[in-house]
This record gives C-alpha cells, sequence and structure tokens, in this order.
C-alpha cells in the first residue's frame, strides 16, 4: 500500500498525479475462502480489516452487491457520538468513538473526523430530567459528557435563540465535545484501502442469492458471481438484513423502513457544532463544503426503495426552522433516502445466528454510522473466536426472548 | 407519499393514515401456554419482506378505522385493499 | 450598440429601464431581462469565482443549470446565497453581490489556491493533513472549514410568507415549452382536468427564442396565445414560475411557484413569496427539455466561454449580444442556428469551429452567406484571457488528438455547443429506465412507469416537428386513458423544418495536445484530468467518482457536467457509457427554499398549542407554564416575587394544611360504551375492571405486550354498559388509538365503542383537609360525609348550580375531589370554587405541587418513574395485577429477565443532608468515592423539597431496591460552583407521607 502523506502528494504533483496506485484491487471472487462478509459498507469493511489485523484472518472476501460504501454508510448523517443511556450501548459506542479517534492514523487516510461537538436540547422538563440522567451516566462510564444552561447553549451555538416564550424553549442541553462528524465515505474507502492491503478480496457488483446450510452449518453461498464456499460468513447488510436472514432459513425482529437526509447548497460557516433536538425532531450539522446536513423523520411504513415520502421533508422543514428561524431563505439542494433496519428497542443485534458459522451484524436503526469502527472490531472478534466481544455479548438475538432489552429509544427518539 | 385506498373512503393521502406492520398476527388464545420463545415469536418477530406485503393501515385522520393492504415494498405499488377479518387475498403472482 | 445591448430586438422593455447594483456597482437594465442578462448588456464578464480554486467566473448558461452565476441577492433579512443570476428577474433597486469573494472579486485571496492546484486535485484532502498529531483538529480542519460555501445565510428571520396548495388532476403536464404546450392542449381538448407547470415567467420554452412558426403563427406568439387559451379553461389549471421540484410515488408531484421574487423585497406585503404546489395527478407527462452540454477543452471555465444556445437566448429573448467577436464552437448542428441569430442580429461570428470534418452543407452555407468562416474538422487548444476571453488557438482534431499547426482566433465571446441532453431528472427520480443514445452522445429515457410519459426533448426529440407531435399524442394517450377519448384535433403544423443534417461527433476531450484545466463542474472546479486520476485510482463506480471528486454534488447537481463524467469514466475504463450507467436523480429538480418547504407550518403554528377551558383565569394569575406534549399547563403559580421553590412549597403546605385547586382539564378523558364494554377493558388493565360497580372508581394500569407500563389512569363506570376512563395527559391519544387498534383488529365480535371526550370537560381539583368545607359550599344540600361519599366513588351532582360529575379521587393522599363540567362552564366552575374557597384560604396549585404531593405518597408517574423497560411489578404494584385473567403483556412478565427478584425497583431516597436536593435524572452507586467507570445502580426519578416533611427526598429506581431499604447509596452530582460532590441517600419504602392513608378521608 503506498502511504498517504503531504510529501507523496507533492511527489505526485510532479508527474500530474500519473502514479498514484489504485485505493483497492478490482478483485474477482475465488471458489473458496475462509471467512466471506456479506456487505461492504463501513461495518463489513471494518469487520474485514479487524479480521486481518487483529485475528491473522486474511482468507476473507468481502461481497457487495453494487459498489462499495453504497448503503447506510454513504448516505447518512455522519454523526458520531457515544453518549448513549444504558450501559451496554455506552460501551460499544465509546469504544467506536476511541476507535475513530485514531482512524486516519490507523487507516492512513484521512477520514476528517471533526470533533466539533453534539449538543442535544432538551425543550422540557422530561428532557431535562432525561438529559441529566443520560450525561450523568456517561460521565460515570467514563464518557465525556456535559450538561449546559440556555446561556451555556447559547455561547456554544450563538445561532440558537434560547428566548424563553418560544413555543419549544431552549431549557438546556447535553454536550459531548468529542462528538461530531466524519466524511463517511472515506470511511469506506479506507477500511476498503486498509483491508485490501491484507490479501482481503473486496468483490463489488456481487450480490448474495442464496446461503448454503447443510445439517445447520454454513457452507457457503450463492452469488450472481458464482458459489462461493466459506467456512464461516458474517452478515453485514443493512437494509437486506431480513432478506439475508430469510436465504438461511431464520427470522429477525427486525423492519425495514426508509430514512431520509438531505443537505442545503453550501454557505459560509454558521453553525460550528451537531445540533439535535427531540423534542423539535432536528439534528444538523454544517459539512466542511459548508452544506447544511440534516436528517429527516423515518417513514412509518416497510420499504425497501431508497426513498421516502415528501411529507416528512416537509415536516422537517418546519421543525428546523422552529430552532432556527434565519435558515428559512436558505434551500434544500438535494434528498435522499436510505434503508434502515430497525430492532424492537432500538439496539443492534451482533453475535451468532440458529446456523453454526454464520453471523450477523444488524439493526443498527438510523444510528450505525457512528458505530462503524467498533461494530467492525467486535464482530471480527465474534466471528474470529466463534464467541461475542465482552462489549457485544449483550447485543445477542435471543435477548428478545429474555427480555433483556437494550431500550435506546430515548437515545434515538431522532433518528440519527 | 403514498395514495391509500381506504376500504370505506376511496384513495386518501398517505399522512391520513398510520402504519400497524404486519397483518394477520393474531394474539394467542392462551398467552400462558406459550413457550418463552412462541411468546417472544407473537411479540417481535415480524416478516419483512422485500416484494409484497399484507400490512395493517389506521385510517387515523380519516374514519378512524383499521384496514389492510397488500403492498409492494420496491415499487410501493398497492395491489389490494380490504377489511380487518376478511380472508388475505393472495399476492400478486401467487395462485390464489 | 450601447455596451452589449443590441440595438432592436428581445421581448425587453426598452421603454422601462430599472436600476439595480452589482458588486456595489449602479447598473441599468430593462424591464423583462434577467439580472444574468442586464450583467452582460452592462458589459459585466466576471461574477463569481469558483468553489475551489477561486477562478475567475462569468455567466455561463441562461437557465437553471448554470453553474458559475451565483450571486447573494438582496440585503438584510431578504438576503439570500447562492441565487442564479439566470433566473433571477430583474426588478428595480435590486442588489445582487458575487458569492465566496474575500476581499473582493477582483482582489480574491482565495485565487492563491489556483497557484497551489498541482496540489488540489481530486481527493487531495484524503491524503494529506495525516500529521503531526492533533494538527488535524487545531490546525488543518478549522482552516478547511474557514474556506466553505459560498454565499452567507441571513442573521435575520424571514420577514416572507409561504404556502401549500393541493390540486389533484387527470393529467400534470411539467413544462409549457412546444411538446409540454402540445400535450397539454390535446388532453384539455377531451375536457380533462390538466395542470400545467412551467418555469418560466412566459410560457414557450424554447419557442422565446426560435424563429420557427406553427400553426403560421411565430413560435413565440403560439405559445402565449395556447397558454391564455388553457388558462381560460376551467378545468386546466397553468402555472408559471412554477418548477416540477420532485415526482413521487402514485401520481404525486411537487412544485415550487415563484410568486413575488419578479418583485422588489416587500413590495407584496401579505402574499406567500412562494407557494409549494402538491400535485396528485393520475398520470404525468414530462416535457422538461433539455440541457445544452459544454465542451471539453482546456480553459472553458473562462468568462466569456457560454454555451451557444444561451447566446442565442440573450440575443433573441433579452437583445443582448454576449460578446463582440463571438467564436462559435461545436460538434453538432444546433451551433449554427444560434451563429445565424448572432449573425442577423448584428454581431457576426469571427469564426464557427466545427469539430467535425464535414460541416452541415446547408447550415454552413448559410452562415458562408453572412460572412462567417467554418473552421471544420478543428478543435480549441487553449483559451486566452484570465479574466475575460480575448482569443482562442484551434488546431485540426484527429480523434482525441490534435494536429497541424495552431490557428489563433481573436475573440471575447466562445459559444461552445457539446450536444443536448434530455432533462431526465424527474423521470430519474421515479427510476424511469435511462438508456445511452448513441446519436446524440447521451442518456435519454427508454422504460418508464405506468402513468409516466415523456415528450419532446426530455424524451430525446430534438426537431421541433418532432417534439409537437410527440407532445399532442402523449396528451391524447392521457385524455384517452382519462375519458377514453382523444384525436380530436390535428398535430399542430410547424415550419420550416429543422431535422439536423449532419450527426453529432461525440467529444470528450483531447488526451494530450493541451494544456491546461479542461472543466467538467465548473462549480466545483472537476477537471477532466480529475475523473481520469479517480479511475486509476479504482473509483470505478460512477457514485464513486461523484464522491471521489465531488463532480455533480453544487448547486447545479451537474445538469452540465454529469454526462461528461459518465463518458469520461466510460473511456478511461474502456467500457460502455450505459454500463456506467448515471448516478442517482434525486429531488429537487432544483434547490428550493426550507421556508417554501415549511409553508405555514411555522411560528405559532408549527405545533399549535392546546390550552384548557380555564387557562385565562392561569393567565390572569401569572401562572408560570410548562410544556406537557402538547398542552400548557400551569407549572406553578408565584405571587410577587416568589421564586419556584417558594411557590411551590407555599403551593403545598396549602393542600396539605387547609385546600388547594388545581386545573386538572388536560387528563384524557375516553368514554367506553358498549354491552360488552367491561370485559373490553378487562383486557388493558392490569387490575380487574369488570368487578367495578356502577358508581364507583378504580384505579388502572396498562402495559404493552412486552410487559412494560404504557399509561394509567382513574376508570369510572358510570353503567354497567358505560365507563370513563382517564389517562394521562401525554397520552390520551395513544390510549385511545390503542383501545380502537385492538377492538378492531383482534376482538371485533365486543360490542363497545370508544370515544374520546377529552375536551368535552373540564375538571377542577380540589384537595386538602377543607375541601369537603369548600364543596358544602357550593352544593349545601349534600351529604359530602366520608360515610355517605366514599372514597373512590362519583357521582353525578349540581355544584354551584352547574350540573358536574364530583369524584373523590386523590393525586396527593388528601381528601380531595374532582368536579368536570362541560368544558364551557371551566371558568364559571373555577371561579365558583375559587370563591367558596376564599374563607379556608384556597390557593390554585400547578404541575409541580402536584408532583411533591404525589411523589410525597409514593404514587409513580408515567414518563416521571417509567421510561419503557419499566413493570408494574417494578413499581410495586404486585397485589393489583391480577391472576386470574389475562391482560396485554401479562405474559410477557414471567420472562427470564422481566421476573427477575433483582429488577430496578421504585423506592424513596432520603438525603444524609436534609438540604439537599438530589438532581432528577442523576446516576445512584454504592460507593462513596467517585472514579469512572464505576457501576451504576440505579437513578433518581423525581426529586424534590418536601415542605410536609421538612427535607428533601425523591423517588429513584435502584436495583433490588425493595430488597436494600435503609442501605446508603450516593449520587454524584455536578454543580456549577463546588464541582462534583458526593451526596449520601438512604433507600426507603416509597411512601413517605401519611403511610397508613388515614387523610384521605379528611
Amino acid at each position: 500500500m503506498q502511504r498517504f502523506s503531504f510529501f507523496q502528494l507533492a511527489l505526485n504533483a510532479l508527474d500530474r498525479h500519473r502514479s498514484w496506485p489504485a485505493f483497492w484491487r478490482a478483485a474477482a471472487p475465488r471458489e473458496s475462502y475462509d471467512t466471506v462478509i456479506v456487505g461492504a459498507g463501513g461495518h463489513g469493511l471494518a469487520t474485514a480489516y479487524y479480521l486481518a489485523k487483529n485475528h491473522g484472518i486474511t482468507d476473507v472476501a468481502v461481497l457487495e452487491k453494487g459498489w462499495l460504501g453504497g448503503g447506510n454508510t454513504g448516505r447518512n448523517t455522519t454523526i458520531i457520538r457515544s453518549n448513549y443511556l444504558w450501559d451496554e450501548s455506552a460501551h460499544l459506542y465509546e469504544h467506536a468513538l476511541k476507535l475513530w479517534e485514531g482512524l486516519s492514523t490507523e487507516l492512513n487516510l484521512n477520514v476528517m473526523l471533526s470533533q466539533r461537538g453534539v449538543l442535544n436540547l432538551a425543550h422540557n422538563l422530561h428532557d431535562v430530567r432525561e438529559g441529566v440522567r443520560r450525561v450523568q451516566a456517561n460521565r460515570l462510564n467514563g464518557i465525556d459528557a456535559e450538561w449546559l444552561s440556555p446561556e451555556q447553549v447559547k455561547e456554544f451555538c450563538p445561532i440558537i435563540d434560547i428566548d424563553a416564550r418560544r413555543r419549544h424553549p431552549v431549557l438546556g442541553a447535553t454536550l459531548q465535545r468529542r462528538g461530531g462528524v466524519a466524511r463517511h465515505d472515506a470511511v469506506a474507502w479506507g477500511y476498503a484501502r486498509a483491508a485490501d492491503a491484507r490479501g482481503v478480496d473486496i468483490v463489488q457488483n456481487c450480490e448474495v442469492t442464496g446461503i448454503d446450510v447443510e445439517n445447520g452449518r454454513i457452507t457457503g453461498l450463492q452469488t450472481t458471481r458464482g458459489a462461493i464456499r466459506a467456512r464461516r460468513v458474517g452478515l453485514v447488510a443493512a437494509g437486506h438484513s431480513s432478506v439475508l436472514a430469510g436465504m438461511a432459513g431464520f427470522r429477525l425482529p427486525v423492519q425495514s423502513h426508509p430514512l431520509q437526509a438531505l443537505v442545503s447548497e453550501p454557505i459560509k460557516p454558521i453553525l460550528d457544532c451537531v445540533v439535535m433536538s427531540n423534542a423539535v425532531h432536528v439534528y444538523v450539522s454544517q459539512s466542511d463544503k459548508g452544506e447544511l446536513v440534516m436528517g429527516a423523520g423515518i417513514d412509518a411504513f416497510n420499504s425497501y426503495a431508497q426513498r421516502g415520502s415528501f411529507h416528512v421533508i416537509e415536516h422537517q422543514m418546519g421543525a428546523l426552522l422552529e430552532l432556527f428561524p434565519i435558515f428559512s431563505r436558505l434551500r434544500m439542494m438535494r434528498t435522499w433516502g436510505g434503508i434502515v433496519d430497525v430492532c424492537p428497542d432500538a439496539s443492534p443485534i451482533i453475535g451468532r445466528t440458529p446456523v453454526d458459522g454464520l453471523f450477523i451484524n444488524c439493526g443498527w436503526g438510523t444510528g450505525g454510522f457512528k458505530a462503524t469502527p467498533g461494530s467492525g472490531w467486535v464482530f471480527a472478534h465474534t466471528i474470529a473466536t466463534g464467541e461475542p466481544h465482552p462489549l457485544n455479548a449483550p447485543f445477542r438475538l435471543d435477548r428478545f426472548t429474555s427480555g433483556a432489552l437494550i431500550d435506546e429509544h430515548g437515545a434515538a427518539a431522532v433518528a440519527h | 407519499m403514498l395514495l391509500i385506498p381506504c376500504p370505506w373512503c376511496g384513495r386518501r393521502e398517505e399522512t391520513e393514515f398510520a402504519n400497524g406492520g404486519e397483518a394477520h398476527i393474531a394474539r394467542p388464545a392462551d398467552p400462558a401456554a406459550l413457550s418463552q420463545e412462541e411468546w417472544a415469536a407473537y411479540v417481535f418477530l415480524r416478516d419483512n419482506p422485500k416484494g409484497w406485503m399484507r400490512e395493517r393501515w389506521f385510517h387515523a385522520h380519516g374514519c378512524r378505522r383499521w384496514f389492510n393492504l397488500v403492498r409492494h415494498t420496491v415499487t410501493h405499488e398497492i395491489a389490494a385493499a380490504y377489511p380487518p377479518g376478511a380472508p388475505p387475498p393472495p399476492l400478486p403472482g401467487e395462485a390464489a | 450598440m450601447t455596451g452589449y445591448r443590441l440595438p432592436a430586438g428581445g421581448a425587453v422593455d426598452r421603454t422601462r429601464p430599472l436600476g439595480f447594483t452589482f458588486d456595489g456597482r449602479d447598473r441599468s437594465g430593462f424591464a423583462g431581462d434577467t439580472l444574468a442578462s442586464a450583467l452582460i448588456a452592462a458589459g459585466v464578464r466576471v461574477v463569481g469565482r469558483s468553489f475551489k480554486y477561486h477562478r475567475p467566473r462569468g455567466i455561463y448558461s441562461a437557465g437553471p443549470e448554470e453553474p458559475s452565476a451565483l450571486v447573494q441577492l438582496g440585503r438584510g433579512p431578504w438576503s439570500e446565497p447562492n441565487v442564479r443570476a439566470t433566473q433571477v428577474d430583474l426588478y428595480a433597486g435590486l442588489e445582487a453581490s458575487p458569492v465566496n469573494v474575500w476581499p473582493s472579486l477582483r482582489f480574491d485571496a482565495g485565487a492563491i489556491n489556483q497557484f497551489l492546484s498541482p496540489l488540489l486535485v481530486a481527493g487531495f484532502y484524503y491524503k494529506t493533513f495525516l500529521g503531526p498529531r492533533g494538527w488535524w483538529r487545531r490546525v488543518y480542519e478549522p482552516a478547511i472549514r474557514r474556506m466553505a460555501g459560498m454565499g452567507k445565510a441571513p442573521d435575520e428571520p424571514d420577514p416572507d410568507l409561504y404556502d401549500h396548495a393541493h390540486v389533484h388532476a387527470d393529467l400534470l403536464v411539467v413544462g409549457a415549452g412546444p411538446a409540454g404546450l402540445a400535450a397539454a392542449r390535446a388532453a384539455a381538448a377531451a375536457g380533462i382536468r390538466v395542470v400545467l407547470a412551467d418555469d418560466g415567467a412566459q410560457a414557450g420554452g424554447d419557442l422565446l427564442t426560435s424563429s420557427a412558426t406553427i400553426e403560421g403563427r411565430p413560435g413565440a406568439a403560439w405559445a402565449a396565445e395556447t397558454a391564455a387559451a388553457l388558462g381560460a379553461m376551467s378545468d386546466v389549471t397553468v402555472l408559471s414560475r412554477t418548477t416540477v421540484l420532485g415526482l413521487y410515488d402514485h401520481g404525486y408531484a411537487v412544485a415550487v411557484e415563484r410568486r413575488t421574487d419578479h418583485r422588489p423585497p416587500g413590495a407584496c406585503p401579505g402574499h406567500a413569496r412562494q407557494r409549494v404546489w402538491h400535485v396528485r395527478a393520475a398520470r404525468t407527462i414530462v416535457a422538461a427539455g433539455s440541457h445544452e452540454r459544454p465542451l471539453l477543452f482546456a480553459g472553458n471555465d473562462r468568462p466569456g466561454v457560454m454555451l451557444s444556445g444561451a447566446v442565442r437566448t440573450y440575443a433573441r429573448r433579452f437583445g443582448v449580444a454576449c460578446g463582440r467577436s463571438p467564436v462559435f464552437v461545436t460538434n453538432n448542428d444546433s451551433a449554427y442556428v444560434a451563429a445565424i441569430a448572432l449573425a442577423d442580429a448584428g454581431v457576426p461570428p469571427v469564426a464557427l469551429v466545427d469539430l467535425r470534418p464535414v460541416p452541415p452543407p446547408a447550415a454552413s452555407k448559410a452562415l458562408a452567406d453572412r460572412g462567417v468562416e467554418i473552421l471544420a474538422g478543428r478543435v480549441p487548444v487553449a483559451v486566452h484571457g484570465r479574466a475575460g476571453v480575448r482569443g482562442i488557438d484551434v488546431r485540426a482534431l484527429d480523434g482525441d488528438r490534435t494536429t497541424g499547426s495552431l490557428r489563433r482566433l481573436e475573440c471575447d465571446l466562445v459559444a461552445v455547443s457539446g450536444g443536448w441532453n434530455p432533462a431526465v431528472h424527474l423521470l430519474g427520480q421515479l427510476r424511469a429506465g435511462l438508456t445511452w443514445d448513441e446519436a446524440h452522445a447521451t442518456f435519454r429515457p427508454e422504460t418508464l412507469p405506468a402513468g409516466l410519459a415523456v415528450a419532446g426533448a426530455a424524451g430525446g426529440t430534438f426537431s421541433l416537428a418532432g417534439c409537437i407531435a410527440a407532445g399532442h399524442a402523449a396528451g391524447e394517450d392521457a385524455s384517452a386513458a382519462a375519458r377514453g377519448r382523444g384525436g380530436r384535433r390535428p398535430v399542430p403544423a410547424t415550419a420550416p423544418e429543422e431535422e439536423a443534417e449532419t450527426p453529432l461527433l461525440p467529444f470528450w476531450g483531447l488526451s494530450q495536445g493541451s494544456r491546461g484545466k479542461a472543466f467538467v463542474d465548473l462549480q466545483n472546479d472537476v477537471t477532466a484530468a480529475d475523473i481520469a486520476l479517480a479511475a486509476r485510482e479504482g473509483f470505478h463506480s460512477v457514485e464513486h467518482v461523484k464522491r471521489y471528486t465531488t463532480s455533480g454534488m453544487g448547486t447545479d447537481q451537474g445538469k452540465l457536467g454529469n454526462v461528461t463524467t459518465v463518458a469520461l469514466l466510460s473511456r478511461a475504463l474502456a467500457r460502455p457509457m450505459g454500463e456506467t450507467g448515471t448516478t442517482t436523480y434525486r429531488a429537487p429538480y432544483v434547490p428550493v427554499a426550507y421556508g417554501a418547504l415549511a409553508g405555514r407550518h411555522v411560528g405559532a403554528l408549527f405545533d399549535p398549542e392546546r390550552i384548557t377551558p380555564i387557562h385565562a383565569r392561569h393567565v390572569a394569575a401569572h401562572a408560570v407554564f410548562e410544556n406537557v406534549g402538547q398542552w400548557k399547563r400551569p407549572h406553578y403559580f408565584p405571587r410577587n416575587a416568589e421564586d419556584m421553590a417558594r411557590a411551590v412549597e407555599r403551593e403545598c403546605r396549602a393542600v396539605r394544611g387547609a385546600v388547594g385547586m388545581m386545573d386538572a382539564s388536560t387528563l384524557g378523558k375516553i368514554e367506553v360504551r358498549g354491552p360488552d364494554a367491561a370485559r373490553f377493558l378487562d383486557r388493558f388493565y392490569v387490575n380487574p375492571i369488570a368487578s367495578l360497580v356502577v358508581g364507583a372508581c378504580r384505579y388502572g394500569v396498562m402495559c404493552r405486550e412486552d410487559g412494560m407500563v404504557f399509561d394509567d389512569g382513574v376508570v369510572m363506570r358510570l353503567a354497567p354498559d358505560r365507563f370513563f376512563v382517564t389517562t394521562t395527559t401525554g397520552g390520551a391519544a395513544r390510549v385511545l388509538d390503542w383501545f380502537e387498534e385492538w377492538h378492531q383488529t383482534e376482538w371485533p365480535e365486543l360490542k363497545v365503542f370508544s370515544t374520546s371526550v377529552t375536551e368535552q370537560w373540564a375538571t377542577v381539583a380540589v384537595a386538602g383537609p377543607r375541601s369537603r368545607d369548600v364543596l358544602a359550599r357550593l352544593m349545601p344540600e349534600a351529604d359530602l360525609s366520608a360515610a355517605a361519599f366514599a372514597f373512590m366513588t362519583f357521582r353525578d351532582v349540581t355544584v354551584a348550580g352547574m350540573p358536574a360529575r364530583l369524584a373523590r379521587v386523590s393525586f396527593s393522599g388528601e381528601l380531595a375531589f374532582e368536579i368536570s363540567v362541560e368544558g364551557t362552564l371551566g371558568e364559571a366552575m373555577w371561579d365558583a370554587v375559587a370563591e367558596a374557597g376564599a374563607p379556608f384560604g384556597i390557593t390554585p396549585y400547578g404541575t409541580e405541587a402536584m408532583h411533591v404531593l404525589r411523589a410525597e405518597k409514593g404514587f409513580f408517574m408515567v414518563g416521571h418513574e417509567t421510561d419503557g423497560t419499566v413493570t408494574p411489578i417494578d413499581l410495586g404494584l404486585e397485589r393489583m395485577v391480577a391472576k386470574r385473567k389475562d391482560f396485554l403483556g401479562k405474559r410477557s412478565l414471567s420472562r427470564d429477565d422481566t421476573a427477575r427478584s433483582d429488577r430496578k425497583q421504585l423506592v424513596a431516597l432520603l438525603p444524609d443532608d436534609p438540604g439537599t436536593l438530589l438532581d432528577e435524572g442523576a446516576q445512584l452507586v454504592d460507593e462513596a468515592v467517585l472514579r469512572t467507570p464505576m457501576p451504576m445502580v440505579g437513578h433518581v426519578t423525581s426529586s424534590y423539597r418536601s415542605a410536609a416533611l421538612g427535607r428533601t427526598f425523591a423517588l429513584a429506581l435502584i436495583r433490588n431496591g425493595r430488597a436494600r431499604i435503609g442501605e446508603r447509596v450516593y449520587a454524584p452530582l455536578v454543580r456549577p460552583a463546588a464541582g462534583e460532590m458526593m451526596v449520601s441517600a438512604v433507600i426507603a419504602e416509597p411512601v413517605l407521607y401519611d403511610p397508613s392513608g388515614a387523610r384521605r378521608d379528611g
């Protein structure tokens, strides 16, 4: 792998950048692998990378039905934070955040992590109570978290109106300063490049059409590019988790819904942090290009079309202007949609399946991007050892039978 | 935005409705008799097909009645609408 | 010629000059100009700077595809960034300034990036800024972010109004060019409901600049007459200045109409600035036309390089010459039409450079007759002039290389045409299938979803006659589908024939023999070399290339450059264009103001407040309000200069010591009626309801099927078949929906109706040891003794002369009554109670005091003590949970995790220091010394100062809490002044006040 650096950039400028190698090989699938990962999104690619790096498993293919990073990895609003309420989630997301903090160096590719702080506004007494509860829980879990008064909110983000007479007054906010945003595509590209350099085959335009199971054990996959034998398979295909589980003969407590996001035209810097509001249903940040990036709500119906209903966008605009009336004359430049797989407790499923050798990582709902490195780390461990990592043990599939749910609806009340 | 054919009111905008997920999930007659797995399946497991789906809708801002749709989850095409309790129509392409 | 304004021609009104300013300088144009045409007429060449390299840029197009001429329009609250000058109708006093320049358009500091450009190739930022450690965060990232953006956001709220309209139609026609007009006319003739939307101020599209005739009339006149005739029809809605933004499922379309933007800011008070149309149409015909494609050569972004069609538009429609010595460069016939138009307007082109070896015979003769040199088989290799074209160099073209000698052409305008791209954007949004059209070197629609049709240039038909015929046929099809008839009118005849003579020569730039940057995406400064670099680096999907290079990600969303990007990528990978495909088309077609999308759902109408019938009394009493769901509820009633703590303490003392009154009208109320009502309710509540006798009330709790507490309230049995159910304030709608869902979908055999009656009633709660005395004054004849009127019973009575339902329920532990009257009598009852209670010092109290009083009694509150993870057992309600009946959620209570004995359970907490108030939400730990991480055993759900207890207290959910009564836990608190501190508290039984319940009967 050719190292990226300023020096290399300057050197390559001399021959007008004609000598850069490809980020990854255009691999064709072989007949057999030790381990196959289905889904070349951030989570799948990170899984492959950590399989190779942490566990020395390099006989690995990552299969992608379209282009790598083309699912929810490239469609989200790029918010990164770890301020989850319950211990199980907090530990998992905090592990991810710690990995984020070294990721550009680790991957030798700038993922443009911007730890500009994530504000979560409280608009009523219930919000205040839940905000304090979360801040306290985060701090005791060793996660940076602060409770801000309305005046402190104003100081941190001057364009927020804290007038107490507003319909939804700002009564305070939680702040995670280490939270922020990152360049989503770069994360997929960085993991793909680094995994490829360690020998992982990344096979694009290769859709899984069947899962071969013999005597309760995985033996391989049928794909649009031929059959592939595998000893172990990890399914990490957000938006299609249920479809793949169905191929393997089991069901998931997961429903697929459209989730939309949108950007404004680029404007000069005006919003220097991530602002989220559960009560008003807004989450917004400004990209390094100057676009305001925001998510809209989730459509209530099941859908595998990467598009949602327009009224969801319109409602989102009313909410945005309630928080930021000065944005009214700015213009929405593009909308898009992804498919989110939602679990009943708004927490993911990471672990074994009823099929031996087949593992699943799904159900991240609206918030999987921030977990990318951590998710790959623990899923690689689970696949490599056959046992969950302590961080993902609570996120087992059978929690829905025992009732030991990890209810993060509070943390995910706004899609993000 | 979908245009939903309410069996009682005719075609109305999606904003008048609430979605109720997969249709034809009967509540077990005797929950106490179920195993933990069976009960969990009833409470949490729902089909999530990529294709035709029978699903429940509630005309919340209209006649306030529940009904079922046969809708395609990729094209969003709607093939049938029928009241709760009516026998489920075959899915398009399925033998009656 | 004055400046660049032609002596004659164009649709501008030369009798109405309009003054405006650009970049601080006074300028003048005419009514009918756009800002772009007026700037060109005034000789302004550089109007802005590009995003990355800050290269000077001029006006490139005449429409919504404009990548370069973005301006900041207006000032103060009306200021608007990134407006395309090509789509701004000029008005007197218009103020515009360039964007992305500092300190000025001419001397722009960011232009230093041009010298760094060898480093700033596609994706350079992914490869660098990696060290030293910490520099990314402190140095590089802030610097990059400072460079971000084009225009500036206003810093004041928007003074304008926006609204929404909804229309249903048999047919929506997008675009009122020749195809769209023909389609709408054919369809409307059959009497179907038609909506015709066009983004221009006048209908006609390309006809506005054409010299063709239709039905013997000049094109523009035919368009105006046809649109007027359509507009006069009762079933036709003609929307001008209306851009269709998106097409959605089931015939849904969204369009924005610009209603006042062509007038000065503030000139139309009370009128919506923009209106978003929501169209539901059985069928849609997209006749959105096409966009001309630039040619790829070094320096193709210099001010003075423009699209040839735009040059023709400015000449014919606005009477403006885009230059005095133009050169046309083309690979297809269309530039000949533009060149002839310019020659006929008195600005003979210096030359027409045709990349094709053999130019079209008739067109080139026509041009040669006008003295214009045709240079066939040549291609530009360089453009001279940084801030404005001064000349170009051309050489002979051989495939994608050049040969022969260099020839310099002196010129101040390079009008280019690289072919035409059908405007397939809306079709693409609905996943229409596109195919590569080799003849036109572009994508055109091939397969369309049901209900969608395309006509004219958007469908790849470029001749006028062809467009008219296609539109007419599509209109007839639509009317036939709607009415079963069509074909009543002949296809309008056009003249002259304009079929292309010579095929287009696809051209995607030179592979060598040219120096300098050839731009694919002008706004984002993406060059042909960037696309090649991306392909070399393994980005083979067009989506990857877009994201890596940012091509097509500007405010124009790549209307000019996207097809070129596909072509360059395909060439680099040696694969067919169709295999590469396009990126996904997404709404909106052009950017749209947030305010327009929000419409009237802003301010007071964003989330309307709900107020009780007694609200005015609370306002008069200077209550401080709290939002509870949508409701405004009095939080407390401060007197004089009381703070909240003092007010709440006073209110609590009044209730415990004498009597208080509160407005309980917001509680949800549902009447459940029918012979099966009792059986029905029994299936919801964890406790038995069927056994309730008429005239009695019972407190009940409901769970979801997962066993978690969902809502609670009091159930009254009004008659054997009639119940009155109260819910939490926020839960009213949820509970009614819950009842309906189960009844209709699961238990339709039960004969029962559920009706929301929340708004029908106003409820005044009277609580405290003197409450009976207050009631006695209001209903002197009644026997209100505990024996005659028992706790948890109710009766329909007359209170202060008003029919009322009087219930003996208590949420404070005190003797208490709830008086419910018809909503309109709420204020009167409130007043009557206040007056009757005056001798006893009756005190209005708010929700905070209510919370203190209920918490002292250990009563949980949905939303405080529950969060969707708490079962009735966790709340200590085992005795309430029915053993002999089933209810929703019961089975879940015996799951492995929910049946654990050490779950978090509701207890009270008494801080060791009786003056220290725990934070609501504070986490609890078992160790006195703070460390991180440290295990948490629970959290504080409610916390108050209690006048009755003379100390602070709290309710908490603590793991295995009921077995830990008397043990000590610790709460880390953060105090602004003192920093982090640990507060110790002892776990106690949840009922702290009057545990025996002696006070409830007074």
